[in-house]
């Protein structure tokens, strides 16, 4: 008996616990909530140096350039 | 020992509820997004910073759009452009700041300049209501003051010439009355 009771308490306690990681209200940034990650300093290519030397890393490690990410922020605007 | 679980029968029944409240809440949210034939809330009652047009018995055209979003830049001269030629018709068009900030909305105004009317939503109360899938959004309203299309994002090479025939379109109505 004493292990059916732990067995229903361990599976109501995941059915709940994934449950409230569902929760897609509690996750989703509305279109309209999206200016911070508009913002300039959210842009992965904002230091061209930086940029640069990725490249150079990828290019190195992969034999391959180019085809990185795509242009502007993060606003999901369009 | 918990009593409640004594009896194999009753831990059942617990487990049931318990699986039936994790299964509701995987279900998404129910969102009340306005769709086209679904009346357009009233601009007039709606807690917006600016001067509205007078709506009345005219086509409207609600944009929703924000400083931050390049498209929604992108897509004023060409609202200046069909508001310039179709409001003499009839047309009213309202463009829709969701800028939380006051002095962002009216930098980007003063360097726009638009010909129509902007209103900023304080809150974001308005944007909430019609819930919007995009920026820039914008809702083309009959006479009837219902929902009549809905333009997700704004693209250059065809959005301006879909919003000129449906204003067109909408334009050659006959007048109803709003409900």
């Amino acid at each position: 008996m004493k292990t059916r009771c732990i067995a229903v308490l361990t599976l109501a306690s995941l059915a709940i616990g994934l449950g409230g990681c569902a929760s897609a209200k509690a996750v989703r940034v509305q279109p309209w909530e999206r200016a911070t990650l508009a913002d300039y300093m959210m842009r992965p290519d904002r230091d061209p140096l930086g940029t640069q030397m990725d490249e150079h890393i990828y290019f190195s490690r992969e034999a391959a350039a180019g085809g990185r990410g795509v242009g502007g922020s993060g606003c999901g605007c369009n | 020992m918990i009593p409640s679980f004594t009896h194999s029968i009753r831990g059942a029944v617990w487990l049931r509820w318990a699986l039936l409240g994790a299964a509701l809440s995987f279900v998404p949210a129910v969102r009340a997004q306005i769709k086209v034939g679904d009346p357009f809330p009233t601009l007039q009652s709606a807690d917006l910073d600016g001067a509205r047009p007078d709506t009345k018995g005219k086509v409207l055209l609600v944009d929703f759009w924000a400083s931050w979003c390049n498209p929604c830049r992108a897509s004023f001269p060409a609202y200046g452009r069909i508001y310039s030629d179709f409001s003499a018709r009839g047309l009213a068009l309202v463009a829709v700041s969701v800028d939380k900030v006051p002095a962002d909305y009216a930098a980007f105004v003063r360097k726009m300049a638009p010909p129509f009317a902007t209103v900023r939503d304080i809150g974001q109360k308005l944007v909430r209501v019609v819930q919007v899938p995009s920026m820039p959004t914008s809702y083309l309203v009959g006479r009837d003051g219902r929902v009549r299309f809905i333009h997700e994002g704004f693209h250059s090479d065809g959005t301006e010439g879909e919003i000129r025939k449906e204003i067109e379109e909408l334009l050659g109505e006959k007048a109803a009355p709003q409900p």
